[in-house]
């Protein structure tokens, strides 16, 4: 809550909607970090970029995966909004791309800005009149208890109570130690490097398993992954045209240019839905039918939720069967098509006792029920992630990879041989990393992270 | 009848551990200092335990020792036994406690009191403050004394309406059988403080000679002591037992068919006592399948045949005393000499204290030990030498010495009871202390002599040497880093049979202490000046070398806690004009006034959200007045 001079960022453009999201970052470290991520045609480097100008690369994380295309503007201290020095990052690779560019900006030193933070330090800077000085102090403090709120709900009961389950543990670990320091002519037994090694390494494995479900959260967090698979001339491409069409908030394209597959974004009731490989689709609908059953294949393993397409107006094929034979154990809709050209009861027949749907693509009828068939799969089949058992924000996330390397290295330090003071600072890390998720923080430092994650920018 | 007495700087109302520190470092500024007792015999008295220092205590005494206070000197002088605990564990959990001839520290204590220029001792009781339009003008004793001052220091410790507790016989006293002072507190409330009623006690005292020893375990110290004081090179080696015994299964049997006679669970006593002193019977009854509980005999003093039982506090009555004692192996024919008893005590809220123990209610007057809610001496002399050193400071008219929390254990044990405020006797410990590794006992003179050399209770020869060694130590790292050690199969030998791997190529040997398995004496041998280093700075070199990537870490923290800290909230704040503060925030911060942002931010009920607006408001004055 406090003015460290540390480099902030954040989205600066509002969330969800629009082609291009601006990533603003602020403060003494701004142009380095972009510096760690960022790489452009030519010799110089962005520290070497020009004052206020704004340059065409590539984002590229750890590995060396290019994120996205962007277009990055420089604008050094003083004349800036803040007064510091001040990156922007216009990402257009749409909101998958532009989380992941942040969360490697958050990576590589910058932190996540709290709400009306920029602003705060424009006014502390006294780039700010001081007439606007009270109205902005309102608007922080509202925000910033809002953002309170919002934090706490952020966290669902399951999750905090595992998270505070391992904080009780660390908690017992650590008085167990304290206890033999405090007292060491009393019969306590000390903690031996054997309970200790089997105590850390149970906490590692439980934040593991936590840190894990952040994978699980992709579905909140990136969209529930949808295949449409089925033989060629099922209609699929109108389909999917069908969902476009009926949900005008498209969210963004991500253009071929950093991976070979185009997908599509819908949002279902505010569900993102990423519909993967519609490039097979269109190519296979539109063009040439030459997409097998290998590339459905391909796109039906990565996805969540299968839907099956098939021509309902005619008895299904060999090949509709071998289809349907490979997307076994999958959760799939299956979806009978073309029922416009009327339907065959033997189809009709088969699907009898799966999820089934009766629609018509190029009518458009039934289109709305599919949309709410795909929101009710997902609940049944993804209840722990609905009802928020699983880490999904991105300050979490990092605060579980602080315990985890903290828990790390507190393991490393006792295989080292080290002493227990040492230790245990690794340990005292640990559990200040999870106590901040939970909001129980022993320091201002550490409520001050809480608010990190509300990141609106101004 | 009042009649005038004298005039001083300042008036110190007590003579325990914080009186007498707080007297010496005033009349070591120069100043004029009175410092009453009630009772000259009962100077730096020892009214529990026989010993100075422990974990977390021996670090105090080491940071009072290094701000140029009394306490190391003292217990250096008057020790009978001394042992560095917690030597199996690293060097910052290091500790050092002495066992203390309480007669001697008393008289030792008091000789040096009596010879200190500028310091008057004499045997009265403060009944009165003397207050003049919020600003404190001395103080007036039982017998119309009115003694005029600049500043007064209360260190009343247990005797302010101490009440003695045995079985269910009490009555009014102070700790030892001393009169109490009964009209001091109610003076105090006069002045608008909120008085708390604590609890403590202490067990009983048995006769040297009706215990045999021979079913007990005698317990020593270490062989070559280290000395309290880093003015003290070395110290004459004494090394008397302590011993060790234990309850048991009749003793528990004794205890708990006597619970009903128990003033605690009648409900008799009113005041909170601490977790962490629990009497024999809370033992008993809270950790009822425990089969036996350890109880160290330790000698009250080389000319006494007294022996305190530490760990078998009780407020139980006479009889039931010493029945349970007798059960006791080794203690079948015990006298018991002193019974154990509870006390209980008026203190003020510490809430009501800046972080420079001048109180908020009245200027120039300063409060310090067990009167702030602390327990033990060691807490009540860094009390007593900070508030000390205040008063003059006060009197100076300059700034006074604040520690902060990344500074001593000092620092951590005043923020905490001024910022928290305490509902038992507070205790220092170390797991209090966020900064553990850099706030080690071996470099408490590092940390804070140029702190007693500002405040004038250091000379200038001392703080230089202190100098002089930091460079030293600094030397030798770089050294060390310089030295190189091939990987020759005598090296290799060496480092293995130690537990660690072998080296391939050549290291410095810099790089081969940071491996905990190896120490300087192992690799001794490969250093060229091995001859000419002084010891006592390689052990403190070791430790630098060996903590260095932790201390690094932990400074990023102090860093980043300093801008807190250096974010001063101005006296006069009108907490009423702050826009967006919450009622709750605002009432606290309207009662404590904190000093700076960091402890503003401790303080329970403070959120986030107030803190931004007291970041804004402070932008916003100070910028008014640009």
């Amino acid at each position: 809550m406090l003015y460290y001079k540390d480099t902030i960022a954040a989205i600066s453009t509002p969330a969800g909607y629009g082609g291009i999201s601006i990533i603003r970052l602020s403060g003494e470290d701004a142009f380095g970090v972009v510096d760690k991520i960022f790489v452009k045609p030519g010799k110089k480097s962005f520290l070497e970029q020009g004052a206020n100008t704004i340059r065409y690369g590539h984002i590229i994380d750890e590995n060396g995966e290019v994120l996205d295309e962007v277009l990055v503007s420089k604008m050094p201290a003083p004349h800036t909004f803040t007064t510091e020095d001040v990156a922007e990052i216009n990402c257009h690779g749409g909101i998958v791309a532009v989380r992941r560019v942040l969360e490697l900006v958050c990576r590589s030193g910058a932190r996540l800005a709290q709400p009306g933070e920029f602003t705060k330090r424009a006014f502390l800077n006294g780039r700010i009149d001081l007439s606007q000085a009270e109205a902005i102090s309102d608007v922080i403090t509202a925000k910033t208890n809002l953002a309170q709120s919002a934090a706490m709900g952020q966290l669902s009961g399951v999750l905090s109570a595992k998270i505070d389950e391992i904080k009780q543990k660390i908690l017992t670990l650590i008085s167990n130690i304290e206890v033999t320091i405090q007292y060491p002519e009393y019969d306590v037994e000390d903690v031996t490097d054997e309970e200790l090694l089997s105590s850390l390494r149970e906490i590692k494995d439980d934040v593991a398993k936590i840190l894990k479900t952040y994978k699980q959260g992709e579905i909140l967090r990136e969209g529930l992954k949808v295949a449409i698979c089925g033989k060629p001339n099922v209609g699929k491409s109108m389909l999917l045209n069908a969902l476009l069409n009926e949900e005008k908030a498209i969210v963004t394209d991500i253009a071929g240019t950093t991976r070979d597959i185009v997908d599509e974004y819908i949002s279902l009731s505010g569900l993102p839905v990423r519909i993967i490989d519609t490039a097979g689709i269109r190519e296979a609908g539109d063009i040439v039918e030459k997409i097998g059953i290998d590339r459905s294949l391909k796109a039906a393993n990565e996805a969540d939720l299968v839907l099956f397409l098939c021509d309902s107006s005619k008895p299904l094929t060999e090949e509709d069967e071998k289809i349907l034979e490979l997307l076994q154990g999958k959760n799939v809709i299956y979806i009978l098509n073309k029922t416009d050209l009327g339907i065959d009861e033997s189809v009709k027949e088969r699907f009898r006792d799966n999820v089934n749907l009766e629609v018509s693509a190029l009518t458009k009828k039934n289109i709305e029920s599919l949309e709410e068939l795909i929101i009710s799969q997902v609940l049944t089949n993804n209840e722990d992630v609905m009802s928020n058992a699983v880490v999904t924000s991105v300050r979490h996330k990092g605060l579980l990879d602080d315990a985890m390397r903290s828990i790390t290295q507190a393991l490393e330090a006792v295989e080292g041989g080290f002493e227990i003071d040492l230790v245990q600072v690794d340990i005292n890390d640990c559990w200040s990393s999870l106590g901040s998720i939970t909001g129980e923080c022993v320091s201002e430092d550490i409520i001050d992270e809480i608010f990190a994650n509300f990141c609106l920018g101004k | 009848m009042n009649y005038e007495a004298g005039y001083y700087d300042v008036i110190v109302v007590g003579a325990g551990h914080a009186g007498c520190e707080a007297a010496l470092a005033c009349a070591r500024k120069d100043k004029s200092t009175l410092l009453l007792t009630l009772h000259l015999d009962a100077l730096a008295m020892l009214p529990c335990n026989p010993s100075i220092g422990g974990t977390g205590k021996g670090h105090l005494v080491r940071e009072i020792d290094a701000l140029g206070g009394e306490m190391g000197k003292n217990i250096d002088k008057t020790y009978i036994q001394n042992k560095m605990l917690n030597t199996a564990k690293g060097a910052a959990v290091h500790s050092l406690r002495a066992q203390a001839d309480k007669h001697k520290y008393h008289t030792e204590m008091k000789k040096v009191i009596e010879t200190t220029p500028n310091l008057f001792l004499k045997q009265q009781q403060a009944v009165s403050l003397i207050v003049d339009d919020g600003v404190v003008g001395g103080v007036v004793t039982q017998t119309g004394a009115v003694y005029r001052s600049k500043a007064v220091i209360i260190c009343s410790g247990t005797y302010l309406k101490g009440k003695i507790i045995i079985g269910d016989s009490s009555y009014e006293s102070g700790p030892g059988g001393i009169m109490p002072a009964n009209y001091l507190s109610e003076d105090l409330k006069k002045h608008g403080f909120d008085i708390i009623r604590l609890k403590t006690g202490t067990p009983a005292r048995v006769n040297r000679r009706s215990v045999d020893f021979s079913k007990l375990e005698a317990q020593y110290g270490d062989e070559n002591p280290t000395p309290f004081s880093f003015e003290n090179e070395e110290i004459e080696k004494r090394n008397y037992p302590c011993y060790l015994g234990y309850t048991n299964a009749k003793t528990h049997e004794v205890i708990r068919a006597n619970l009903h006679r128990s003033p605690l669970y009648s409900g008799m006593i009113e005041g909170v006592g601490p977790r962490y002193c629990p009497s024999i019977e809370d033992k008993v009854v809270r950790f009822a399948d425990k089969e036996k509980h350890q109880l160290f005999v330790e000698p009250e003093g080389l000319d006494t045949d007294e022996l305190y039982i530490q760990g078998m506090s009780s407020s139980l009555p006479e009889d039931v005393q010493l029945a349970f004692m007798k059960t006791i192996a080794g203690f079948e024919n015990v006298e018991i000499m002193r019974s154990a008893y509870a006390i209980e005590y008026d203190a003020i809220d510490p809430t009501q204290l800046k972080l420079s123990l001048e109180t908020r209610l009245v200027k120039g007057l300063f409060t310090a030990g067990q009167i702030n809610g602390t327990s033990g001496y060691e807490e009540a002399a860094a009390q007593g030498i900070v508030a000390g050193i205040n008063a003059s400071a006060y009197i100076d008219g300059v700034e006074p010495l604040i520690l902060d929390r990344s500074t001593s254990y000092i620092g951590v044990l005043i923020d905490d009871i001024v910022t928290k405020g305490t509902k038992e006797p507070y205790r220092i410990m170390t797991s209090r202390v966020e900064y553990r590794l850099f706030l080690r006992q071996d470099n408490a003179d590092r940390r804070l002599t140029h702190l007693g050399y500002k405040y004038g209770l250091v000379s200038k020869e001392r703080y230089e040497s202190v100098l002089r060694k930091e460079e030293e130590i600094n030397n030798q790292i770089e050294r060390f880093k310089t030295v190189k050690i091939a990987p020759t199969q005598r090296v290799n030998e060496i480092i293995t049979a130690k537990g660690t791997t072998a080296i391939s190529g050549t290291m410095s040997l810099y790089d081969l202490l940071k491996r905990p398995q190896l120490d300087y004496e192992s690799l001794r041998e490969f250093d060229p000046m091995a001859d000419e280093v002084d010891e006592k700075i390689i052990a403190l070199v070791q430790t630098e070398i060996k903590y260095e990537d932790y201390i690094k870490k932990q400074h990023a923290q102090i860093d980043k806690f300093r801008q807190m800290e250096s974010k001063l909230l101005p006296e006069d704040i009108d907490y009423d004009n702050v826009a967006n503060l919450r009622l709750e925030a605002r009432d606290k911060l309207k009662k404590q006034r904190p000093h700076n942002l960091g402890q503003a931010s401790r303080i329970s009920g403070v959120s986030p959200s107030d803190l931004s607006a007291l970041v804004v408001y402070l932008s916003k004055s100070q910028r008014g007045e640009e």
